[in-house]
């Protein structure tokens, strides 16, 4: 607000110390106000504007937090004895992050969203990658993006929110209904890196003895690198560029289900863990790379 | 739904979008030959003799903007109406280009600095965003920084070819579009960029008014325009 009106006041310093030039113009028929006027208006428009994608920004980190802790919770999943429990936590993490998309969709009533969709791209693609690494958890498939848009769209509960909303954004005649869809090109990003989350629950899974998980990890990393490479380069640049690490988390699980099959008749279950809790760190040495 | 029909089905989407882009990428480069011709009707102006039509070149100029409102009128029935920003990078550069066009017809016409809403009007598209294709206010504060460059040209070459109150008017106007940005809270973007080249197009005017001052030339100008000391 400051410097707004620092703005305006060296805006009447300037005009004071040059006289000539404001009498030139206005026999030059330029009339100052006209210009200063819109000008003016132009300030306001901007600054709503920058404010608006601001605040998104912001919301969208809060989102990414709250959806890698989310992640974090769930990877505990592969060695803790009550699973559900840790399934019930995430749930309520998940819908926190939910109130604050909801936020966004707000900010957004009325708005094109394409218009702050940078703002907000990196939340929700966390936020998809969360929520899908919770739905493999529970069912062994991948979540589709209309059940992703199915559970961003809110409803008002009270009367409170609706006053946050900007009147003038109030133009829809459904004001109490908000809905946020996610892009295509946002949920294939975000399943993107859900792959490498899998990649790392199936090490740590061995780690713990469990055998079987990740030879069905493997069976789906498969399934959505196919679903990559279908796509290949028909979609934009950074679905293409995923690609690349998705191969290598591939490959990687790939390698440890292998080491399974050839060592697993050798050596007895309990000493497996040993095996691959080493090569645990091993790779994760390798992820901290640059 | 097995993972690979889901792929399937996104893969439709990103094609399908893909297609919308194609179609607006053949517009818009249409839309990029009308601006160039109007350019070349325009730059005529920055010779000696081109001074005397100056309405002839706008008439003219004029005549293309019809073509260049068809264009757009073909443009905005390429993607669904209320996804402009999803395909804004594609016309941007040529709406930047045109909005300049626009304010250089008007100003050579009548001197003034053409508001957003006439802009509109002479491009054949809406001022409000609710209302359909639309003029984004960056694109077109970009388009006046582009006139003010454009006008220092003419500064100079007025000079040239003779006419010593030209740039004494283009020295005013230009310090009134400079008070103006300086209102603005501009961000660290391509719109700050341009705004930042605003101060040399200033300078090369005050050098040019300095020029004529110093050597009483500009009393010579004898329509009264120049009011400089």
């Amino acid at each position: 607000m400051s410097g707004k009106e620092g703005a305006g006041g060296f805006k009447k310093r300037k005009h004071d110390n040059f006289p000539h030039g404001h009498r030139r113009e206005e026999k030059d028929n330029i009339n100052p106000s006209t210009v200063f006027m819109s000008f003016k208006a132009f300030q306001l428009e901007l600054d709503t504007r920058h404010d608006k994608y601001e605040r998104l920004v912001k919301l969208s980190r809060d989102i990414t937090i709250e959806s890698k802790r989310t992640i974090f919770l769930l990877h505990r999943i592969t060695s803790a004895p009550n699973g559900d429990e840790i399934l019930m936590e995430s749930e309520a993490k998940l819908d926190t992050v939910r109130q604050k998309i909801k936020q966004v969709a707000q900010e957004l009533m009325g708005d094109d969203m394409y218009q702050f969709h940078r703002a907000i791209s990196p939340g929700l693609q966390e936020y998809v990658e969360a929520v899908s690494f919770q739905y493999f958890i529970k069912t062994r498939t991948l979540v589709s993006i209309e059940e992703i848009n199915k559970q961003l769209i809110f409803e008002a509960e009270d009367k409170e929110e609706e006053t946050k909303v900007p009147a003038s954004d109030c133009l829809n005649s459904q004001s109490h209904i908000w809905c946020l869809k996610v892009t295509p090109v946002d949920y294939l990003l975000g399943v993107a890196d859900l792959t490498g989350e899998l990649m790392r629950m199936c090490i740590s899974s061995v780690g713990n003895g469990d055998i079987d998980t990740p030879f069905e990890l493997s069976q789906f990393l498969r399934q959505i690198y196919d679903g990559f490479s279908y796509i290949g380069n028909t979609g934009p640049y950074e679905v293409s560029k995923k690609l690349y690490t998705l191969k290598q988390s591939l490959a990687k699980v790939e390698n440890a289900c292998y080491t399974l099959k050839v060592r697993g008749s050798e050596i007895p279950k309990h000493m497996l863990a040993d095996v691959f809790s080493s090569k645990t760190e091993i790779i994760e040495q390798e992820d901290g790379l640059p | 739904m097995s993972v690979s029909e889901m792929f399937i089905t996104l893969q439709g989407v990103l094609t399908a979008d893909q297609d919308i882009r194609e179609e607006i990428r053949k517009v818009v480069q249409t839309m990029e030959q009308t601006a160039r011709e109007i350019l070349t009707v325009l730059q005529g102006v920055h010779q000696g003799s081109g001074f005397q039509d100056i309405p002839k070149k706008c008439q003219k100029a004029r005549e293309h903007f019809g073509t260049v409102r068809a264009q757009l009128a073909s443009l905005k029935m390429k993607f669904p109406a209320d996804q402009y920003y999803r395909f804004h990078e594609h016309w941007r550069f040529v709406l930047q280009r045109l909005v300049f066009l626009a304010t250089f017809v008007v100003y050579l016409e009548t001197e003034t600095l053409v508001t957003r809403e006439a802009v509109t009007e002479i491009l054949g598209i809406e001022a409000e965003r609710e209302k359909g294709f639309h003029l984004d206010i960056e694109d077109y504060l970009s388009g006046v920084l582009t006139l003010a460059s454009e006008l220092s040209r003419l500064a100079v070459n007025s000079v040239t070819a003779g006419d010593y109150s030209r740039p004494l008017r283009i020295s005013a106007f230009i310090n009134e579009l400079d008070s103006g940005f300086r209102l603005l809270n501009l961000k660290n973007d391509s719109l700050r960029k341009r705004y930042d080249g605003l101060k040399y197009d200033v300078k090369k005017i005050e050098e040019v008014v300095y020029d004529l001052s110093i050597r009483g030339l500009n009393k010579e100008a004898t329509d009264g325009a120049g009011g400089e000391k």
